[in-house]
């Protein structure tokens, strides 16, 4: 396989606690750290691998959004990619219009597999993937554990709800990476003094000829109602008998 | 005039719970006809069940061999060409609607509401985001068909009164080669499946090993329960990632949920802020889940477990 591209998404870092802004117009996102989306960073460390064991000759990564995208594309860089391409929209992109702008580049790179997460944690939509596969019209293995390579397909292992499921796509393809598809690798500075000097290459969206104006109005953000803390017994006999006042009979 | 399709999860033999929870948020849509798609091969239970659902006016069966695996690949033609009369079309939000869904809206060349969790109007909807630490409403463009998946925690099923009319159907589609399937693997025995079940008990870390969580399947069948794991649990290997319980596993709202040995990292508490009540079992007085548990206990899961089953079940 020439080509694996990657798509990096820039997302608040999953160890920051959300808060919506008072005035419900948001969650806060100034000053709070950014990072490559967790998934989308190992569906990266996924395809660093096929290019070392031979599978692959070049891994590029991409990011649509704005100018910032170019801290997550240099820890990409970093982390191993050859090359970075930002797509620069300084508007929200939703999944659909993502879809479109990575076909684009699609067709201009013609890889042989796209990797990326199998969901965004800050809009946790998990769509992008397959709504890339069907645009491409060509396969898709989401929410992927293990990915082995046979000839001109991959066996994908997928996490599902029933448990694990086997199955087999033809080349080129798209996979989306769950949790446990791998560790990824930790950024050592050498290496993130090499990856100021490979390219990065920015296009702005508009240049790509596809209609990226938002087909969802969003009216609020609330912060979800907590549940209140309840009650502490000190045993089990009276754990026991809070349970049978909650109207349980175990 | 609105018409809803929902596609049917099934194994082939069974229809999945949350149809009859898609249906539920159907319902709360103004509309003039829900119909259920079920694609697959000699799926008759399937479709007696899927007919009982209350709300539905048809199920539709599309009875082929090639759709006798559910590969989002060959299914999302079909829906697409299906789609052509409705308004909406409606999936679950298990791994199954969250595979097919978006690639069945990308072939109708609209966008997609993920996880609703309430109907506002028939254009308006609610739905999670960060791990559901915001709530967004989101307000769609009507001129487009509106695919969504439902957040099946977020509803009960429909009743099951109902006497729908059965119909076979054929669809014409262009169905791919490039993707087939080869193997599912699970282990599913006789215990309630975790998004069913009215009582769960959970395992973390703190159980310490594969050989322990014997001790929760145990207590689990005495009072049968379906029982779940926290992320660290799955990680460590004690148990198979289908038990996984969170963010990234299963959302689940069971009426009961006890928690032994797990701290409550904030992508655990995701995936049970909708049961109805939350136990916790915990050595550290300091665990975060103590923080939403309804009832909680600071002690020793090895020696609360014995006792629990000496007082509990029959």
């Amino acid at each position: 396989m020439d080509k694996v591209m990657v798509c990096l998404k820039r997302v608040v870092d999953y160890n920051v606690r959300i808060r919506v802004k008072p005035d419900q117009s948001g969650v806060v996102t100034e000053g709070v750290k950014m990072s490559i989306n967790p998934f989308d960073e190992i569906a990266l460390e996924e395809a660093l691998r096929m290019r070392e064991q031979g599978h692959a000759q070049e891994v590029f990564v991409v990011s649509i959004g704005p100018d910032d995208c170019q801290q997550q594309l240099r820890t990409g860089l970093a982390m191993g990619a050859d090359r970075a391409i930002l797509l620069e929209s300084d508007g929200e992109i939703e999944p659909l219009a993502a879809a479109q702008l990575l076909l684009k580049i699609i067709e201009r790179e013609n890889p042989g597999l796209v990797l990326l997460g199998k969901q965004a944690i800050d809009n946790d939509c998990s769509q992008t993937p397959q709504m890339l596969a069907a645009l491409w019209n060509r396969p898709q293995a989401t929410f992927a554990s293990k990915i082995e390579f046979n000839e001109d397909s991959l066996r994908v292992t997928r996490e599902v709800d029933a448990g694990l499921e086997v199955i087999e796509v033809d080349l080129p393809a798209v996979v989306s990476s769950d949790l446990r598809l791998n560790e990824p690798r930790y950024v050592k500075l050498p290496d993130i003094m090499k990856a100021k000097k490979k390219p990065l290459e920015t296009i702005p969206v508009a240049d790509l000829g596809v209609d990226t104006a938002p087909a969802f109005e969003v009216t609020s953000y609330e912060a979800p109602t907590d549940r209140a803390k309840g009650l502490m017994v000190d045993d089990v006999a009276g754990l026991v008998s809070a349970l049978k006042e909650k109207g349980f009979s175990l | 005039m609105s018409k809803v399709l929902v596609i049917a999860e099934h194994d082939g033999n069974e229809l999945n719970p949350s149809t009859a929870k898609t249906i539920s948020c159907a319902v709360t849509l103004e509309t003039d006809a829900i119909d259920i798609v079920i694609f697959g091969q000699e799926t008759g239970t399937v479709a007696t069940q899927a007919a009982e659902i209350s709300g539905v006016s048809r199920v539709l069966i599309v009875d082929v061999a090639s759709n006798s695996n559910t590969l989002a690949a060959v299914l999302a033609p079909q829906v697409a060409t299906l789609a052509e009369g409705y308004d909406y079309v409606f999936g679950p939000s298990t791994t199954f609607g969250k595979d097919l869904m978006p690639r069945v809206a990308a072939l109708l060349g609209t966008g997609q509401i993920s996880d609703i969790m309430e109907v506002i109007d028939n254009q308006t909807f609610k739905r999670p985001i960060y791990a559901g630490n915001a709530i967004v409403t989101v307000k769609a463009d009507t001129t487009k068909k509106i695919v969504a998946t439902v957040r099946v925690a977020s509803y009960k099923e429909s009743q099951k009164d109902g006497s729908a009319a059965t119909e076979n159907i054929s669809v014409s589609a262009d169905v791919p080669s490039h993707t087939r399937f080869v193997e599912l693997s699970s282990d599913t025995g006789e215990r309630p499946d975790l998004q069913v079940a009215n009582v769960v008990v959970s395992g973390g870390r703190g159980v310490g090993s594969k050989e322990n969580f014997d001790l929760l399947f145990n207590f689990a069948d005495k009072i049968n329960a379906g029982v779940g794991a926290s992320r660290a649990a799955v990680d460590a290997g004690f148990v198979p990632n289908d038990m996984q319980v969170g963010q990234t596993g299963k959302i689940i709202s069971p009426d009961l949920y006890m928690a032994f040995g797990i701290s409550g990292a904030i992508q655990h508490l995701t995936g049970i802020k909708d049961a109805g009540t939350i136990v916790a079992i915990n050595k550290d007085p300091d665990a975060p889940i103590f923080e939403i548990a309804d009832i909680g206990m600071v002690g020793d899961l090895f020696e609360v477990i014995p006792q629990l089953n000496d007082q509990l079940g029959s």
